[in-house]
């Protein structure tokens, strides 16, 4: 007895949880914010310095103050504005049709022949290579610019919900048979559902997307909007206008995204993943 | 008295697995059938057949089950983004189904449970909810596929116990399908034996005196299941 608690060595009274191993530590709140933090940093320190030419890249303080004046004056919000709206009816407009889209030709066999076909194909189209026909379809107006963003939204969110839909399981749709669930009873509680996390992948991609596919439309042929304020100021070289443009996109981007995390957390909070 | 579940000369094909030749089957209303095979004898095709859901089945023959037909799998079958109670009472309308529902929870020992998640329960649990799903819909005939087949043994006892105790309260006629011997003869009025896609023994048990029939039981159940083997 005394030979056996001499060679094992005393386990501690209170043991310790299990370090992760290949899961991971729940992340900090801010956490995300931590590379952009240190980009900053390096942008400031570099323009301090001196290495960096104002001409080429002002200093990060120089779009604030250059934000500030151009909120004075009223053009920045005024050119947000218009740039959100086109951003949110292009979203809208994508997203409902993608979705609309993937139910019909996940769910009928004539639609998936059909409309994934036809996704397929224009897969392999850029959608930026589209806006010349875009333009001669639609004109130059804001109908062209709705149309641009949407149709960039329409794919990933029709495809990211398209493959989450057939990948919904068939146990799953066996028991809806089972419980004698109605055509839409199964849509609503089986289906939608199950393509939920899909449709929120999609929506990440898209809003993206928007943001891209309305830089491209606003520096064409614009009278107002982010993009049009950056192309008037390359025309003038106000750097400083352009990095404020630059720093928005940035922003939008970066809250977009943030967003439809937000909302994919509440959304799957039935899920237990890895990145939680 | 009309029979719960007729089946008349069910033949059922598939390409790679599963084959029914010819099995003809009656179970009363409120009895107990506990459905043994080995492995590939055609017992869960012929619970499928039974639940509709061979829809790629080839084959012939007649089936009668009744109208209000619940199934158990082996697998909870919950759904995931469905909250308890919200996944014991899918599909039914009316006024008093969520009642009905967490009465169900409460029967199957899960009071209070009604808002959790189903990855938050064990294996037994989740179990226990696909039963009171199964029971809320009062039954006249319960399907259940090998349902305690993924559980540990220890739940397993409590699970038939649980069963045994449901089935008497709601007496709906049950189809167990199962490959353990001794949970068919702890639970069932009668054990139907299949064996490459024919019925090949049938024994009813007296519930008077079950403990002394079970060593007699248990051997001849043996002997048909051992001799299918050679």
């Amino acid at each position: 007895m005394n030979a056996l608690t001499d060679i094992l060595p005393a386990r501690p009274a209170v043991a310790p949880p299990a370090a992760h191993r290949l899961s991971m530590e729940a992340p900090a709140r801010f956490g995300l914010l931590l590379g952009p933090a240190l980009l900053l940093l390096y942008w400031a320190v570099l323009s301090v310095t001196g290495f960096l030419d104002p001409h080429i890249l002002p200093a990060p303080w120089t779009a604030v103050t250059t934000a500030i004046q151009l909120i004075r004056e009223g053009r920045l919000q005024e050119h947000l504005a218009v740039s959100a709206g086109r951003a949110a009816a292009g979203l809208l407009l994508g997203s409902v049709t993608g979705v609309i889209f993937a139910l019909v030709s996940g769910l009928t066999l004539l639609g998936g022949y059909v409309i994934d076909g036809l996704v397929q194909l224009k897969r392999g189209i850029p959608i930026l290579a589209l806006i010349p026909f875009m333009v001669l379809w639609l004109g130059i107006g804001e109908t062209m610019k709705v149309a641009v963003i949407a149709t960039s939204v329409f794919f990933p969110i029709y495809i990211q919900t398209h493959t989450a839909l057939r990948a919904i399981d068939l146990r799953h749709v066996e028991l809806a048979e089972t419980l004698r669930l109605s055509r839409w009873q199964f849509l609503r509680h089986v289906v939608l559902p199950g393509a939920l996390p899909g449709f929120l992948t999609g929506l990440r991609f898209g809003a993206t997307g928007a943001w891209l596919a309305l830089v491209v439309v606003e520096q064409l042929n614009a009278t107002s909007g982010i993009g049009y304020m950056v192309t008037l100021a390359r025309n003038y070289a106000q750097t400083d206008v352009m990095l404020v443009g630059l720093v928005v996109y940035a922003l939008l981007g970066f809250g977009s995204d943030a967003a439809v995390r937000i909302l994919e957390r509440r959304a799957l909070r039935w899920r237990r993943t890895l990145g939680r | 008295m009309s029979a719960a579940v007729r089946v008349r000369g069910l033949t059922r094909r598939y390409t790679l697995k599963g084959v029914l030749n010819g099995v003809d089957l009656d179970v009363a209303p409120g009895e107990f059938v506990a459905l043994l095979g080995r492995s590939g004898s055609g017992k869960s095709t012929l619970l499928r057949a039974l639940a509709g859901l061979d829809h790629e089945a080839e084959g012939s023959g007649e089936i009668e089950v009744p109208e209000r037909t619940s199934v158990v799998f082996q697998d909870a079958r919950l759904l995931p983004w469905m909250r308890l109670l919200d996944n014991v009472v899918l599909g039914l309308s009316g006024r008093d189904a969520r009642a009905q529902g967490q009465r169900a929870l409460a029967e199957v020992g899960l009071a209070g449970r009604e808002l959790d998640w189903p990855h938050e329960l064990s294996g037994g649990e989740q179990q226990r909810v696909a039963l009171a799903r199964a029971l809320v819909r009062a039954p006249e005939l319960l399907l259940a596929d090998e349902p305690f087949g993924a559980l540990d043994a220890l739940t397993r006892v409590k699970m038939h116990a649980l069963l045994r105790r449901l089935s008497e309260a709601h007496d709906p006629a049950v189809l167990l399908v199962t490959h353990d011997i001794d949970e068919a003869i702890l639970l069932a009025d009668r054990i139907v034996v299949l064996d490459a896609g024919r019925l090949s023994a049938d024994i009813a048990i007296r519930s008077s005196d079950r403990k002394e029939q079970a060593p007699i039981v248990r051997e001849r159940l043996l002997d048909t299941l051992s001799l299918g083997a050679r």
